[in-house]
């Protein structure tokens, strides 16, 4: 056997089980969207039917909700953590990385034990306090899968500055707040646009947390999830996974593009 | 490490971040142990909670093992050879078809569900067969094991490895069972940590495609969630924590091994 022979029969596990499981399930699903009495006029439908309109508006407004905080905290946690060397800062890393492999559904279990009806804030407040069913608390949820991905992607790109540009702003006599505005956030922005993405992406698709929590939030997976269970509107699930799931891809494609970051995940 | 506002400022933050990834957690290791959680620790600590979930779910607990495994022989026998090619082959088709397994990690696991449910959902003896979510779980963690493997591989001089292989009368399986295989041995095995760790904790596509008889550990979470007293559902949980810390400790420790080599 010819060694190119050999190469191209390296392929043929991944292309079967790729045809079979991914390729064809994904053109299937497609063509399931246009089989209600709407046709493809369906896609026009989420656009002009307020509830689906509502939720795509909704989920997106939460999605950049999480993303901004998750920026926010995740650069200045990344940062502080990348340059400062001390002692217990290695369990603050990890307490701060650990949930990257928390599924979504014990994230949702977290936020009810924080602001549930039994949660610390509502015991802590004599009672009046309860957030996690609210989108409030999906907003929680998401953030608490949102900051770990965002904090390694900013601690990576933290190492790969050059520390030199820093110095020579600051023995030019720059503040500590202009070195940060004009030296460290530029350097960093490919891979904060890049984290952003992700975030966002990630919130977007969020299923097991939103299951747990917003059993009365018109959020974009719950609507695909009960239009397809409950409703049995194959066709409508089948289109707003088609919409989700384009819209997820491009974003990641774009952030891959910016930085090469792939921290990705079901949340 | 001198304290100036600024950095004052930075550590509250990270501390806030930190109490609020922290705090619910232990709130659930905490609770999982107490005899009654709404009379706080002083009614005591207990395993009782903690057996009962062991009653109720270790069935589930197992199939999630199990499934952790198969789906890691599967991405094994997929992923390896097919990093192997992607990385023999570098060019656009290479960095199409990579770009196309790499779906499921962009592709929310709902969509995805849907639609191996579309396709196979009438395929009745599939569809309620414990391989029906094994295909679910090897599609979302097979791009972590192409991706982990294909980035050491490129990272070396296999060209020059395998000619001099080749010159010595070296087959091509020989090649890649005795260079390629050992030489990509770390990439290998942080890939296998990821896919295992993704696997056990995978729920999004589980949901959709799991059956009444076969609901694997995060499937009897949310059951637990739904439908059990906070005590067992907070039990349920810490024994997840117990199965998954180490698991995810070891990914990133391999991982971090593996990049070295770039």
């Amino acid at each position: 056997m010819s060694s190119a022979t050999f190469v191209r029969l390296c392929f043929v596990p991944l292309i079967a089980f790729t045809l079979a499981f991914l390729a064809l399930p994904l053109v299937r699903l497609f063509f399931a969207s246009s089989e209600s009495s709407a046709g493809w006029g369906i896609y026009l439908e989420i656009l002009t039917t307020p509830r689906y309109l509502q939720t795509l508006v909704q989920t997106v407004l939460v999605s950049l909700a999480v993303t901004a905080a998750a920026l926010v905290i995740s650069t200045t946690a990344g940062l502080f953590l990348a340059r400062n060397r001390f002692p217990g800062r290695g369990i603050l890393l990890a307490i701060l990385t650990l949930p990257l492999a928390f599924p979504g559904v014990v994230i949702g279990f977290l936020i009810i034990l924080l602001g549930g009806r039994q949660g610390l804030v509502n015991q802590l407040t004599s009672g009046h306090v309860v957030f996690a069913y609210s989108l409030f608390g999906l907003f929680l949820g998401y953030l608490y899968f949102s900051i770990p991905r965002v904090l390694l992607t900013v601690m990576a790109a933290t190492e790969k500055l050059d520390p030199a540009l820093e110095e020579a702003a600051r023995s030019l006599g720059a503040s500590p707040a202009r070195v940060v505005l004009d030296v460290i956030l530029p350097g960093l922005a490919p891979s904060l646009v890049a984290a952003g993405a992700i975030a966002f992406a990630t919130a977007m698709g969020a299923f097991g947390t939103a299951f747990t929590l917003a059993t009365d939030i018109d959020v974009l997976p719950m609507v695909i999830y009960t239009e397809f269970t409950l409703s049995a509107n194959v066709a409508m699930a089948a289109a707003l996974s088609v919409v989700l799931g384009i819209v997820t891809w491009v974003l990641l494609v774009l952030a891959r593009n910016f930085s090469g970051a792939t921290v990705a995940g079901g949340g | 490490m001198r304290l100036t506002f600024a950095k004052t400022l930075q550590l509250a933050v990270t501390l806030l971040a930190c109490a609020f990834l922290f705090i619910p957690t232990m709130q659930s290791v905490l609770a999982g142990l107490t005899a009654n959680y709404f009379r706080g620790i002083s009614s005591g600590l207990t395993l009782k909670w903690v057996a009962q979930v062991w009653d109720l779910y270790a069935d589930s607990i197992f199939l999630s093992i199990w499934l952790a495994i198969a789906c890691l022989a599967c991405t094994l026998v997929i992923g390896i050879p097919a990093a192997y090619g992607l990385a023999r082959n570098p060019g656009r088709v290479s960095r199409i078809l990579e770009e196309f397994i790499s779906l499921p990690l962009a592709v929310p696991g709902l969509a995805l569900a849907l639609a191996l449910l579309q396709l196979y959902g009438s395929m009745k003896g599939f569809r309620t067969s414990w391989t029906f979510i094994l295909v679910g779980h090897v599609l979302y963690t097979l791009p972590f094991m192409v991706r982990s493997v294909l980035a050491v591989l490129s990272a070396m001089d296999l060209k020059t490895l395998e000619d001099a292989a080749a010159s010595l009368g070296a087959s091509p399986w020989r090649r890649f069972a005795d260079i390629v295989v050992p030489n990509a041995m770390p990439g290998i095995l942080a890939g296998a940590l990821t896919v295992v760790t993704l696997s056990i904790g995978e729920f999004n596509l589980t949901w959709m495609l799991h059956t009444p008889y076969l609901k694997t550990l995060p499937v009897g979470l949310a059951d637990s969630y739904a439908s059990m007293r906070l005590e067992i559902a907070s039990a349920y949980t810490l024994i997840f924590f117990v199965i998954i810390i180490p698991m995810l400790v070891a990914m990133q420790w391999a991982s971090q091994r593996a990049q070295r080599i770039k």
